[in-house]
Formats: C-alpha cells, structure tokens, sequence
C-alpha cells in the first residue's frame, strides 16, 4: 500500500498540471505576450494587484496568464511571492492631494473647486458587445493614438497638477472633523506581521479592507444599503491616479521611490455620534460634526471595491450586532481573499477520518437506541443505566 | 519586453524569511509555555492554500533543519494527493530527507490523525488545525472567546456536552472532542478521532497544532496532563469498532477506515498506513503503540 500509493499521488499530481497546460494549449492559439496582458488587461492587473496586496504590474500580469484569468488565484500568486520578499522600508504617508489624477468626481455637490472630471471610466457606455474590437490592428491603434494626440489643446496643459479635495468643503463648514474620535485606537498596526486582535484599530480595518476580495466587499457594502444597515453612503469623492511613493532612506533623506495608481474613496456618512447614518441628525444636541469619512482605498483603478471599502468602513465604525457589515470580526474575517478561497476549496481534500469518526458516533447512537427498544419490550422500561 | 532576470527569485532556506520564522519560534515557545493557549502570529502566506495545512508548514518550516526526517500524513496516509504534495514542499526547501517510518521521523507533520506507533522525546508532531478556537461552536465573536477563556468560563461548552447527551444518548459525535490541558485551557485537539484522544495525554512527544487561516498556534508540551471533557457519571469513549477486523491485516486495535467495493458491499482497514506497512511486513511487530487500544 504504503510505497506504490505515494508514488501514484505524487504521479497524479505531475499529471493533473500536465493536463492544466494541455487544455491551456490544446486550441493551439498564439501565446499571450506579458506585456498584452499588462496594458490591455489593465483592470484585472490592478485588481489583483490590490487583492494580492502587491504593486507589481509586470508580477501581477504574469501571476494572471499563468492561471488562465482567475482572480483569486492570480492574488494568490502574488500573496505567496510577497510573503517572500524582505521589507526594507516603511512608506512615508501617501499624500492623496499630489495624485496626478486621471479621474475625481464628487456626487455630493453640483460643482466642486477644480470640477469634475469623468475620465476613464466606462460609467456612461452602452454595454453592448462590439465586435469592431476584432478589427484593431497596431494601425488602427496608432491612428487612434495620432487623433486623440490632435484634439488635445497643448495650452491647457498643465494649467491645473493637483486638486483641492472635496472633504476640504466639510472641514471649512465646521460639518466635519479632523480629529480622531474620542477613545479611538490611532496605533498602526501591521496586519502582515500581527494577527489581528479585537477590537481592531482603524488601520488594521483599512488594511484588511484594502486587501479584501472585491467580490466580497461589494457584498457587504451593498447589503449596508438595503435592509440590512442604515446607511447610504454618498461620494463626497472619488479619485483614481498616481501618487507618489516615498521612504527615508538609511541617512535620514526623503527618496522619492516611484509612483502607484490607486483608487481612493471618501464616502460621507452620518459621524455616528448621533443615531442613523446619512443624516446626522442627533448631532446637533451634541454639538458634534455631523458628517465622517468612511475611507476607501485599494491599489490601481478598481472604483468598485475602494466605493464598497469606504461605505463598509463607515459601516465597521459604527457597531451593530443585528447587521453584518457593521460587525467588524464578520467583515474582516470572511471577505479576508485568501483565506476564503483557500478554506473552501480545502473542502476538496479527504476528509474519511472525520466522516469515519462521525459516522462511528452515529452507530454508536443507533447501537444504543435498538438495545433500548430491546429492553423496553422486555421489562417495559427498568432503570436505564448510564454506562456512555 | 521585460527582462527575465526580474522574476528570478531564490527562495530563503525553508520558504520563510528568517525574521517571520523567529517569530513564529518566538510565538511557538510561548505556546509550548502556556499549554492549551492560543498564541497568535503573523501567518504569512504560503504558496499552499489556506486550509490545506499552512499552519502546520508554518510550524514545520520554522523548526525544520538539513539533518531532519521529516514524514507528512494526510488523513493517516503518507499517499494522499496533499501529503505528497506538503513532503515535497518542505523537502525541496529545506533539504531535509523524508521517510514514511514513523519511528524514523524527527518531525511529522499530520492532518487529522496521530500515529498509532508511540512517539518518543526525539519527536515533534505538527498538528494542522482548521478551526483552533474549540468555543466557536457556543461563541462566534473571537473578542468574546479570548475573554472566555482567560477567565476559564467554560460553562457554555458543558452545556453543549450536557445537550448532546441528552439529545444523542453520547457526549459528542465526531472528530475533535474538546480537550482540558492541564487542568487549565479547553483546547481543540484539531479533528483527530477520539481514538487518537488519549494519546495526547502525558505523551513524551512535543504536540504543536497550528492554524494558518485563524492565525494562531497551540501547544501540548511533553508530559502534560490532557483530559477528555466528560462527566463523573458520562464518560468520554473512543471510537467501537465493533466485531470489525482489518482485512489486510487481520488485526483489531487501530483505527479503522472503510471501505467500499464496486459492488457496495464494505470492508475495513487500518487507516494508519505505515502502521499497516508494518503489521503487514513483520515478523516483529511496530514498536510499543500508544496508549490505544487497551
């Protein structure tokens, strides 16, 4: 048994990944280069870019071509190769206001001090299959560069590098605070380094967010909204673009390492100091702002999830049993990507010890049962005696 | 194109960076310190799926050298798909040799079963633990089960022992009866039948249980006293394998599994496969076997 059963599980492996890469390659079709994948799958790079907790395009674009699109195990990948890699440096703070945005609007006022601008976005496009796409060729994407390059007024270029921030409108109104809340844990917390404790601070709850499955995030945020919270988070703004990375490095210098695209939310809520969320409106009594941020924000263009990840956010601030998403230990811990994926799918492996040990108990328990009805027919019900 | 230097990467000795792997000793030693408790830790990812046994590579990982042997069993068998697959793993990095003996093992690394053959002061076994927290059944909120037990307010989980009696006629059906570890912290034993239960119970063996997902590790330490929950009245009892015998073997005393032909009809066998190597191979029988069966 022992010796030829190792050797089969271990040839069954060898041939389940050959397998994996027969139906990967069996259409015969031209391989997907890297650099494909990273430029024109750019919105599933940066989700498991954000997901995998790497900003890594090139790394993520390969984890993604490997596994044939899966997102979870593209940040799997990605996961398990950041877990390897050495951490030299702590980030600076990132300061979202030097974002060179490529997108920001604002759903809590008309017009907003530097304007709305739409951006990438596929918000207002019809979403009807096109089959022209199977038409571009390298030509036609050059001719589509060369025209868009030609409606482009040069003089208005670099009129305006950053943007005021919307919240900057609440701050100045006396609506909206910039001090911690009263007893609130301002410790920074790793979560890749520490389990986590409960109550968590705010940073570990935005690192977990941050890292969360989108998926899972939409899920909880979205149930906030209908039935199962009070609120309804408005934008008071959405951001996607680059923003500086910076680290001290070893003689004290401030060193600009790069730039990362991010995604960052500010959902305005109800500050939870008086009842409701979205109004506020006990705050007055007390004096309190009426309105807080409930903060998203995830590596690359990914709106969806840093929406979900401020609504939930605001949602963990302000406890509620009755609600999931107001719970913190149910949010963190089930939309957790990793840890989801991989415990459900560990429902694959054997299980025949335990279902071997539960079905023995089972007997055991009919066993007794018909030793009963055995004795009731006899003495019609002596003492029974407890011998389990 | 980008250069393929890019993602050619060495991987440190045993996967793990060195400061995550004296973290995790750290943490491990505090847990070998306070039996029964659950120690929290980094958990880093692995290359494995969560469930599939990180914890327990974790553990594996931290402590493993070039000059150990290591064994790795699934479910009791060194052939499952995910034992190989883990043995591999460990083995391409760290180096260390691997056996399917194990008297042989310095480390094993086990899912779900512990070893018929007594395991020895030579010896650590690596529990993989899906769930560490034994009072989630009668608590969901881990801020509240910390509390629970650091004031040793077991009272809910008697209460289910209590309702299971009277509900099944037995204290609790299944893998993973609860376990007081010396005399203070109700414990997990992971989903181990309770065959292997009193096996924990003053083994000379170091016992680490890890769990990669919850992100925590437990500890039974050499010696320590380790008891079923039961009543005065309603005792704890191992599995009745009744008028069963192993149809290999022909032997009785280990736990069983069963299994099913094509024509339905069922028959038993160890489950324990180097054990059943061993018994098959004889004339000498395995060295002294663990407390089980009397």
């Amino acid at each position: 048994m022992g010796y030829v059963a190792v050797k089969g599980g271990q040839d069954a492996i060898e041939n389940a990944i050959k397998l994996v890469d027969y139906f990967r390659w069996k259409g015969r079709t031209k391989p997907i280069e890297l650099d494909q994948a990273r430029t024109q799958m750019r919105l599933a790079v940066d989700r498991a870019m954000g997901e995998g907790s790497l900003y890594a395009p090139e790394h993520a674009a390969l984890a993604l071509l490997q596994v044939e699109g899966d997102s979870f195990e593209a940040a799997f990948h990605l996961r398990a190769y950041r877990a390897t890699l050495e951490r030299r440096y702590d980030a600076e703070i990132l300061n979202t206001r030097e974002m060179f945005v490529h997108r920001r609007i604002s759903s809590t006022f008309r017009d907003i001090p530097g304007g709305q601008i739409l951006g990438p976005t596929r918000d207002y496009s019809f979403r009807l299959l096109n089959p022209a796409l199977l038409n571009a060729s390298l030509g036609s994407i050059e001719k589509f560069l060369s025209d868009l390059r030609d409606e482009i007024d040069p003089n208005k270029l670099h009129e305006m590098t950053t943007y005021k921030k919307v919240i900057d409108i609440f701050l100045k109104e006396g609506l909206m605070s910039s001090q911690a809340r009263p007893g609130e844990d301002r410790r920074v917390f790793d979560v890749t380094r520490e389990a986590i404790k409960f109550p968590v601070p705010r940073s570990a709850t935005l690192q977990m967010l941050a890292r969360a499955e989108t998926g899972a995030l939409m899920c909880m945020a979205y149930s906030t909204m209908r039935g199962f919270g009070m609120a309804h988070g408005t934008v008071g703004e959405l951001r996607v673009g680059e923003v500086p990375v910076r680290v001290v490095d070893k003689r004290g210098r401030l060193r600009c390492v790069g730039k990362i695209k991010v995604s960052e939310a500010e959902m305005v809520g109800g500050s939870g100091h008086g009842q409701g969320e979205g109004g506020g409106r006990a705050a007055k009594k007390t004096g309190a702002p009426r309105y807080s941020i409930g903060y998203g924000l995830c590596f690359g263009q990914n709106e969806t999830k840093a929406i979900c990840m401020g609504m939930v956010e605001s949602a963990l601030r302000n406890p509620n049993s009755d609600n999931p998403a107001n719970n913190q230990e149910f949010v963190l811990y089930h939309t957790e990507v990793i840890e989801g994926y991989g415990f459900t799918n560990h429902l694959k492996l054997p299980h025949y010890v335990t279902f071997q040990a539960g079905m023995e108990g089972a007997r055991r328990v009919a066993r007794k049962n018909s030793d009963k009805a055995e004795q009731v027919t006899v003495s019609a019900g002596g003492v029974e005696e407890n011998n389990d | 194109m980008i250069e393929n230097l890019k993602f050619q990467h060495s991987f440190n000795y045993a996967y793990i960076d060195e400061f995550t792997k004296k973290e995790i000793r750290r943490k491990t030693l505090k847990a070998v310190c306070i039996p029964g408790y659950q120690v929290p830790y980094s958990s880093p990812e692995m290359p494995i799926s969560r469930g599939w046994g990180t914890g327990g590579l974790h553990l594996t990982l931290s402590l493993v050298g070039p000059d150990d042997v290591l064994k790795v069993i699934d479910q009791g068998s060194d052939a499952s798909v995910n034992a190989c697959n883990l043995r591999l793993f460990i083995k391409e990095m760290s180096n260390c040799a691997v056996t399917f003996d194990t008297a042989e093992a310095t480390l094993i690394q086990t899912r779900h079963r512990v070893p018929e053959e007594i395991l020895t002061e030579k010896q650590i076994l690596v529990l993989q633990v899906p769930q560490p927290e034994v009072l989630r059944g009668v608590e969901r909120h881990e801020a509240k089960t910390r509390i629970m037990h650091g004031e040793a307010d077991y009272a809910k989980i008697w209460v289910t022992l209590y309702e299971a009696y009277v509900r099944s006629g037995t204290l609790r059906n299944g893998a993973g009866h609860p376990i007081m570890v010396n005399g203070r912290y109700v414990a997990t034993p992971s989903p181990i039948p309770s065959w292997d239960v009193p096996n924990l119970n003053k083994a000379r063996c170091l016992y680490l249980f890890g769990a990669g997902r919850e992100k925590r590790i437990h500890c039974i330490p050499p010696f320590t006293r380790v008891e079923p929950l039961e009543f005065e009245d309603i005792r704890f009892k191992v599995e009745e394998f009744v008028g069963v015998r192993c149809s290999t073997s022909g032997q009785d005393k280990a736990f069983m599994d069963q299994v099913y032909a094509d024509d339905l009809s069922s028959s038993y066998v160890i489950n324990d496969s180097n054990f059943l190597d061993k018994l098959r191979k004889g004339p000498r029988p395995p060295q002294k076997l663990f407390t089980n069966p009397e």
